[in-house]
């Protein structure tokens, strides 16, 4: 059965330089012009960027682990010990917990807020302690992810079918590391919203009313994060563009993050320049613009001998 | 063992039929070219992939290339649709330049590459999907996909993890994914790779198939089998370089120019006479069985006529049809050692010249072929003797 007989067309995309021929098969095409069509296509990026996101939700032995290190780190383990905390009798436990909370910064401690100690502990314990090392997983996630998307494709074969795509090196770059932000970044946005909630509820009442997110949280949420995230995935891709396995992009990304991961934890935390809104925008901008340059530089990292697992 | 030779007016006569031959197969691809490859290479860690590769593939044709494992079929392909960029050499597919008009040239290629390359998590209809959207067919093609689907069998499975499907449906997956565009141009990297017989023929009719509508096909290969029947055009590779290409028929006129007939007689002895009759260019007899050379298959009715009346009891008479296989060992007999370029008229002449001694040599199946080199083939060394050709001699 011929495609013809199908009823399919027997043009191609270029249908117009199609010239008829003698022996009754197919026109073969005319030559284009000599222009090169080195252009970026948003459409083929969202394409890939929508390929992996689908193959991530239908792989649950890869998600809900991560799905359980941010509930986790979000929900349980925070709203544990803050339950602990708010509800304690024991004073002498606060009353060493607050003393702990005497390392940071003198213009953080000014904005504790809180009637008791309990309250003061909490609140400090709320915004200083726990969302900073929750900021620690999206980093994780969008770092797993991102470590085996490229090096993936070359372990299954599949780097061969987008090595003979029409989709250009940038394009395949920019859509996984699309792919690989989107779970991370959707982990801070639903895990925040979670543990603001949560917080909010345990701690709001001895607190003076509901507090989180701060406005240098926001600052933090829709600024730094997005960037550090991002700095991190420009790293680990190019590594996973260029090891053999993925357990060798994994363990390589761990070291290489690892600074990125402390330095935002140092941001979330007020340690890095005061922790005001202020110094976060300026630390947000930083990153940012070093991701900026990151990601250029790390486009030239994806190349089809690369895909094929032939590059020397 | 009698060993007969042509003389040398013959010689010259068949290397006249080659240089003619040689010409004619030069006219067939004066249609212009759907891919053209010229002084190609490529290397791997200082190992030579494409070693100066000549390749003209004609348009709408199924062409092959064949060639052992590591002779750069692979890496022939993927110079073609600019998956790999060439050291040094020019090439050109549909017209574009694979390099710098990559993209616009992919999406007019449909590639099946040796491993399906299919994503395992996804379902078959997923899959695709992201093939149609890469090649910007949009998402609403449903009637597309279970069509094309529909095609290769595979559409009850279509929502299915590709995980879990079959070797045969993988590759049937891989195909209807390579076609679904409507490509001009589509490469099969040993498409038959580790199916079961059965698959294989279907695959390969399929394949058959595409090139009703005029698609132009490329295959690589190292199994003849599969090329057999299928090829319009063939393309032997050795060591990165084309060493030989043209239709099946042009070099089975250049490398086969003269009917061979297998005789078998009671007393095999009186077989040995013809061995000096003019309508015989060669003779060979191992135990039972005369392999004669003629000049012309018409003669044949004649020559039994003749042994008939000389007291000799035929009990078979095969004309002798070549198979690829066939060709392709005495081609790799008479051009590979040569390393000669593709068509070289001198090279033709020097491999038709001993043809006598080639064919001795090629008859005794005593003797150890250059073919072990190739893997998963079984040389038959000219026992294989088609349908078509015994019912033509029954007749």
């Amino acid at each position: 059965m011929s495609f013809d007989s199908l009823g399919l067309p027997a043009s191609t995309p270029n249908s117009g330089r199609i010239a008829t021929q003698s022996h009754g098969r197919r026109g073969r095409t005319e030559r284009p012009a000599r222009s090169s069509d080195a252009g970026f296509s948003w459409s083929r990026m969202l394409v890939i960027t929508r390929n992996e996101l689908r193959q991530l939700i239908k792989s649950k032995d890869y998600w809900i682990p991560l799905v359980a290190l941010g509930s986790l780190f979000f929900v349980f383990i925070p709203g544990f010990l803050m339950l602990i905390i708010t509800k304690s009798a024991n004073t002498a436990v606060v009353q060493q917990a607050s003393q702990a909370l005497s390392v940071l910064p003198d213009a953080a401690v000014a904005k504790i807020r809180g009637t008791t100690p309990q309250g003061r502990t909490a609140y400090a314990l709320a915004v200083y302690l726990f969302a900073p090392v929750a900021c620690v997983v999206p980093l994780t996630i969008s770092t797993a992810v991102g470590a085996a998307s490229l090096v993936g494709e070359r372990e299954r074969g599949t780097g061969e079918f987008l090595a003979h795509s029409p989709a250009s090196a940038r394009e395949i770059y920019t859509g996984k590391l699309i792919a690989s932000l989107v779970p991370g970044y959707l982990t801070t946005l639903v895990g925040f919203a979670l543990y603001s909630l949560m917080v909010n509820v345990f701690v709001g009442p001895s607190a003076g009313g509901w507090f989180f997110p701060t406005i240098e949280w926001l600052v933090m949420m829709f600024w730094v994060i997005p960037g550090f995230l991002l700095l991190t995935l420009s790293l680990v891709l190019r590594l996973s563009a260029r090891v053999r396995s993925t357990a060798a992009a994994q363990q390589a990304s761990g070291l290489i993050t690892l600074p990125v991961i402390g330095i935002s934890y140092a941001q979330a935390s007020g340690t890095l320049l005061g922790g005001s809104q202020y110094s976060g925008l300026i630390v947000g901008a930083v990153v940012w613009t070093i991701a900026t340059i990151s990601i250029i530089r790390g486009v030239r990292s994806v190349t089809r001998n690369r895909l094929l697992g032939v590059a020397q | 063992m009698i060993k007969m030779t042509a003389t040398g007016s013959d010689i010259r006569r068949m290397a006249k039929r080659a240089k003619s031959t040689i010409e004619q197969g030069g006219a067939e691809l004066g249609h212009g070219s759907a891919v053209s490859m010229c002084g190609v290479t490529h290397a791997f860690s200082g190992k030579q992939a494409l070693d100066g590769l000549d390749i003209e593939v004609p348009y709408g044709r199924v062409t092959v290339l064949l060639g052992p494992n590591g002779a750069g079929k692979t890496t022939a392909f993927r110079a073609i649709t600019g998956a790999l960029e060439p050291d040094e050499g020019q090439v050109e597919s549909l017209g574009f330049d694979p390099v710098s008009q990559g993209s616009s040239l992919r999406r007019r290629c449909g590639v099946v590459s040796a491993k399906p390359a299919l994503y395992d998590r996804l379902t078959g209809r997923d899959n695709l999907l992201f093939a149609a959207e890469l090649h910007g067919m949009g998402r609403r093609i449903d009637a597309r996909l279970n069509e094309v689907a529909g095609r290769f069998g595979i559409l009850d499975a279509l929502e299915s993890m590709v995980g879990g499907y079959s070797t045969g449906m993988k590759t049937r997956l891989a195909l209807a994914r390579a076609v679904l565009h409507h490509p001009e141009l589509v490469l099969f990297d040993e498409p038959t790779s580790g199916l079961d017989p059965e698959s294989a023929q279907a695959v390969l009719a399929l394949i058959r198939d595409m090139t009703v509508d005029g698609s132009t096909v490329v295959m690589c290969t190292h199994l003849l089998s599969e090329a057999e029947g299928l090829a319009d055009h063939i393309v032997m590779m050795e060591a990165g370089r084309a060493v030989i290409a043209g239709s099946p028929e042009s070099l089975t006129e250049r490398f086969w120019p003269n009917p061979v007939v297998e005789l078998e007689a009671e007393d095999p002895r009186i077989l040995d006479r013809i061995a000096s009759w003019d309508v015989v260019i060669s003779y060979e007899r191992s135990g039972m069985v005369a392999r004669i050379e003629m000049a012309d298959l018409n003669e044949l009715p004649d020559l039994v006529t003749s042994l008939v009346r000389d007291g000799a009891r035929l009990g078979r008479i095969d004309p002798q049809r070549p198979t690829l296989e066939d060709l392709y060992f005495m081609i790799r007999r008479n051009e590979i050692p040569e390393r000669s370029g593709v068509g070289s008229a001198d090279s033709a002449i020097r491999g038709l010249a001993p043809v006598g001694h080639n064919r001795s040599h090629h008859f005794d199946s005593a003797e150890t072929s250059p073919i072990a080199s190739i893997d998963s083939v079984v040389p038959s060394h000219g026992s294989t003797i088609t349908g078509d050709a015994a019912g033509s001699l029954n007749k």
